[in-house]
């Protein structure tokens, strides 16, 4: 059946593919944010461990829709993966530390004679929630901000001169970091932040019957709801009202067009409704358990969650579709990278489509599986019960 | 080529040395110990046995334990394709990739997803869905390792691709060449197997401890039969898929083969040196009568080994350098030329479509095209040629230490099973601590195999088509160190963490395990 796709649907369609797990990862980050909040939220040893819990259970699916998002962008971009992680060095080389210290501190945080001791490996789930929210963050925003770096595939064929036969290559000596420093990257990386902690507060209030840490979730629900809207407004205004990188379709020349992402919304209204009704779930699933939190307290997270995978999800669209440059260079507008310039060979896709037909099927064994095993809420008794505890 | 970076080669490759290694730490025992861990439970389930139930539960506990840290280091892994190796991500993602990404939806999720119902599930599903989903763990964690070694072994022998002048980058022609390919298929079972292998000697090891402090012989007893039947059928497969590896090293990687039995000069009735001690030499090129100090051989046993045929002609180093016309062996500077004119006829082929000047592209399309298998070799044009000779007593050493360990183990297998049927395993302490110490021995066995692979194989990022020098990404090399470090920091600490965790989950024992257990239920 996808042999009969065309070679810009199934870039078009492994776009898609890969905005979604991307916007499924940032939301599945309400355990980074959690990790930010052990000790905000929780005052005593017992109400620490049952946050730890509830996280502790839903890291590995984060870890593995990150896993998964790199290898689908791999297969599917693999122009994208060789430039950019090969290029901000250090943003990505972060990114991984931050996630390599966090699959183990659940697992090692409270076992006997774990070397480190059990404050160190809070601290290291604190600092995977701090630096690998900011720093995706950042990273997404260099999507629509633009980085330094020139790609020459006949680089390949240097084989004297005093360059490297590389084909992407990076200008300045920060590798990435550059971009962190960035205002408007960086709040996306703070809204990201926000976003992680609001989402881990309404996962909380939906999942815990401590009413002490319930009573403090609210509080906290406003003070990080605040900061959020504030960095994501900024950024989305900005970007919506800056020139954006606008792909010719006849010969492909790159060029700065005026309101780009805007005329993208615009052009695009499925993807500029189902943004804003992302947005508003987001915001409702915030201000209802805030104003009426009996009746929407076990809700708001699904609203919110529903709306960040929304609104991720299309933002990435924005910049992908219309004849956009999805990672485009400030250096040289000519080798930024299209969904065109940057995929796989019609027969690796059409290959990979076929393996995407699985996602359904995968879906439907996580739900059911949660389902089976997390069907009440959880407290510290039922975690003294448990064979398996972090 | 003057401007190689070379630190910035050797530290992109020592910090994917680095991961790999320590990521290969943690990965065999969650192969294997996952399929003894569901045997166990299995024996539970059919018999209603608590005391199955209290040994699955242990074994489960040192496999959440190391399990944790397999998942973090392999995250690394995966990235720094990216991160250090970027041209390479580009020149080969387009088949590359692919079984990453099917790893990641078809394995990864299966196995995070059913490990939750393994620990967290015991009060909560009912037995046969808990057994099954032990079983997806283990099932879910082996088809992991089928697509990275795949991937892999693709490397090593890369079929199933063009090369599509116009993207600069091998194409995916033929998805079941790549997965079925005979170094793919003997790749993936001789890994798995291997893995089976140290966890059963891991399992064994662990339970003698028990029974040299006399503690919970009977746990320790059930606990080494499992292991020990698994581990002595895994070994002997282990063999029959090594030998099958070998027989494809000489077929597709003659030098990696070459370097691996410390073999200049080739030749017919070629013996195998069983056990050797190398002379050192410098100056690898230079003709030598004897490059052994010492060695005990086994005649024809080499030519046999690659070919099934005592009487085969095996070449060695200095034939695969210098060529060999009565062989058929094309020397290094003539596949060095060769690639070289690919390399050149790429770039004019791409400057000629610029211009527009066709003929002058069709010409270069087939020089490049007659030349392209010789590809890689043109980034030596004007090096020194040892640098495509890899580290011959490393690779020579680390196969036989392998070998001989994995033979030290199938007789471990077969003297426990023997002592627990006999039930002599109790009084019989040199076994009892051989098998302890049998455990950092598995470790060495393990990472020593990839050492032959890893180490053999160079340069080549992709056999004969991409060295290390064209693969890297351009970052300074300071950055690179930097990172080598921090990794290297990292990665220690948290494995002295794993092994003093595990070390007193061990202590601890089952029993400790039952008695909470028993307290909260």
């Amino acid at each position: 059946m996808f042999e009969t796709f065309s070679y810009i649907t199934l870039q078009q369609y492994w776009w898609i593919i890969v905005s979604l797990l991307a916007a499924l990862f940032v939301f599945l980050m309400f355990v980074q944010g959690g990790q930010t909040l052990l000790y905000t939220l929780g005052k005593t040893e017992d109400q620490r461990t049952v946050l730890v819990n509830l996280l502790g259970r839903k890291w590995e699916l984060t870890f593995t829709t990150l896993v998964t998002f790199g290898g689908a962008f791999f297969a599917s971009f693999p122009l994208f993966y060789s430039t950019s992680f090969g290029g901000a060095y250090w943003v990505w080389t972060l990114i991984l530390l931050a996630f390599v210290v966090q699959a183990v501190s659940y697992e090692y945080r409270t076992k006997k004679d774990n070397f480190l001791g059990q404050k160190t490996y809070e601290a290291l789930l604190f600092v995977n929630g701090l630096l690998g929210t900011i720093l995706v963050g950042t990273a997404v925003a260099t999507f629509f901000t633009g980085s330094q770096f020139s790609v020459n595939k006949l680089n390949l064929t240097v084989l004297t001169g005093d360059q490297m036969p590389i084909i992407s290559v990076w200008k300045g000596s920060a590798y990435g970091l550059e971009a962190a420093l960035n205002v408007l990257n960086l709040s996306l990386g703070l809204a990201v932040f926000f976003l992680s902690r609001v989402l881990a507060i309404l996962y909380f209030i939906n999942r815990i019957s401590d009413s002490e840490i319930i009573l403090r979730s609210r509080k906290h629900l406003l003070y990080n709801a605040i900061p959020f809207v504030v960095f994501f407004l900024v950024f989305v205004i900005s970007i919506m009202l800056s020139d954006g990188f606008a792909v010719n379709p006849i010969d492909n020349n790159v060029f700065m067009e005026p309101y780009k992402y805007l005329h993208n919304l615009l052009a695009m209204p499925l993807v500029a409704i189902l943004f804003v009704v992302g947005v508003l779930l987001v915001l409702g699933g915030i201000i209802l358990p805030l104003v009426k939190f009996e009746k929407f307290q076990s809700t708001g997270i699904w609203l919110a969650g529903i709306g960040t995978v929304l609104t991720v999800f299309m933002l990435l669209l924005l910049a992908g579709f219309n004849n956009t440059a999805f990672y485009p260079s400030e250096y040289d507008l000519q080798s930024s990278l299209t969904i065109q310039n940057s995929s796989s060979s019609l027969y690796t896709l059409t290959v990979m489509s076929y393996v995407s037909l699985l996602v359904p099927f995968v879906l439907a064994y996580i739900w059911y599986v949660w389902k089976s095993i997390d069907n009440k809420k959880i407290d510290i008794a039922e975690l003294k019960s448990e064979s398996h505890v972090y | 080529m003057e401007n190689v970076d070379f630190s910035l080669v050797n530290w992109s490759r020592a910090q994917f040395a680095l991961t790999a290694m320590y990521h290969y730490l943690f990965v065999p025992l969650t192969l294997g110990l996952s399929f003894i861990v569901a045997f166990m439970e299995t024996l539970y389930v059919r018999t209603g046995n608590q005391e199955w139930k209290r040994i699955t539960k242990f074994w489960m506990s040192l496999f959440g334990i190391n399990f944790a840290i397999g998942v973090a280091t392999g995250l690394i892994l995966e990235f720094e394709f990216g991160t250090n190796w970027s041209n390479y991500s580009w020149f080969v993602g387009d088949i590359f990739g692919a079984p990453l990404a099917i790893e990641g939806i078809m394995a990864f999720f299966m196995e995070s997803t059913f490990i939750a119902v393994m620990f967290f599930g015991w009060n909560k599903v009912s037995k046969g869905f808990h057994l099954t989903s032990t079983w997806l763990v283990a099932i879910g964690s082996n088809l992991s390792a089928l697509w990275i070694l795949v991937a892999n072994a693709w490397m090593q022998n890369p079929v199933g691709m063009e090369f599509n002048p116009d993207t600069a980058r091998n194409e995916m022609a033929n998805f079941w060449e790549v997965l079925l390919s005979d170094v793919a298929i003997n790749k993936f079972l001789h890994t798995v197997l291997s893995a089976y292998v140290l966890s059963s000697v891991f399992v064994i090891g662990v339970s003698a401890w028990f029974i040299i402090k006399n503690r919970e012989y009977l746990f320790a007893k059930k606990s080494i039969r499992v292991a020990a039947v698994f581990g002595l059928l895994a070994s002997f497969l282990t063999v029959a898929t090594g030998d099958g590896s070998a027989r494809n090293m000489a077929k597709y990687q003659p030098m990696k083969f070459a370097a691996m039995e410390n073999l200049y000069d080739g030749q017919q009735n070629a013996p195998l040196a069983v056990i050797g001690l190398l002379k050192k030499n410098k100056e690898e090129l230079d003709p030598r009568k004897e490059d052994f100090v010492f060695k005990i051989e086994i005649p024809n046993m080499l030519s046999y080994m690659a070919y099934l045929d005592p009487n085969a002609y095996v070449p060695g180093i200095h034939d695969l350098v210098k060529g060999n016309t009565e062989h058929n062996i094309i020397s290094y500077q003539e596949r060095i030329d060769k690639g070289s004119v690919a390399i050149k006829s790429l770039a004019d082929y791409t400057n000629a479509k610029k211009s527009g000047n066709d003929s002058l592209a069709q010409v270069s399309l087939t020089n490049f095209k007659a030349n392209y298998a010789h590809f890689g070799y043109g980034y030596y044009a004007n090096r020194d040629m040892n640098e495509l000779i890899p580290n011959v007593p490393l690779v020579f050493y680390s196969f036989r230490i392998m070998v001989g360990l994995g033979m030290h183990f199938i007789l471990l297998f077969m003297v426990v099973l023997y002592l627990t049927r006999k039930d002599k395993m109790l009084s019989n302490k040199v076994v009892l601590y051989t098998a302890l110490w049998s455990i950092p021995l598995a470790y060495i066995a393990s990472e020593l195999g990839w050492v032959v692979a890893e180490v053999g194989r160079q340069p080549w990022v992709i056999q004969d088509i991409l060295p290390t020098i064209a693969a890297v990404s351009q970052v300074n090399s300071g950055s690179v160190q930097l990172t080598f470090w921090l990794f290297f920091v990292i990665f220690t600490g948290l494995l002295i963490a794993e092994i003093k965790i595990m070390t007193a989950q061990i202590r601890k024992g089952p029993d400790e395990l039952k008695q909470t257990e028993i307290n909260h239920v």
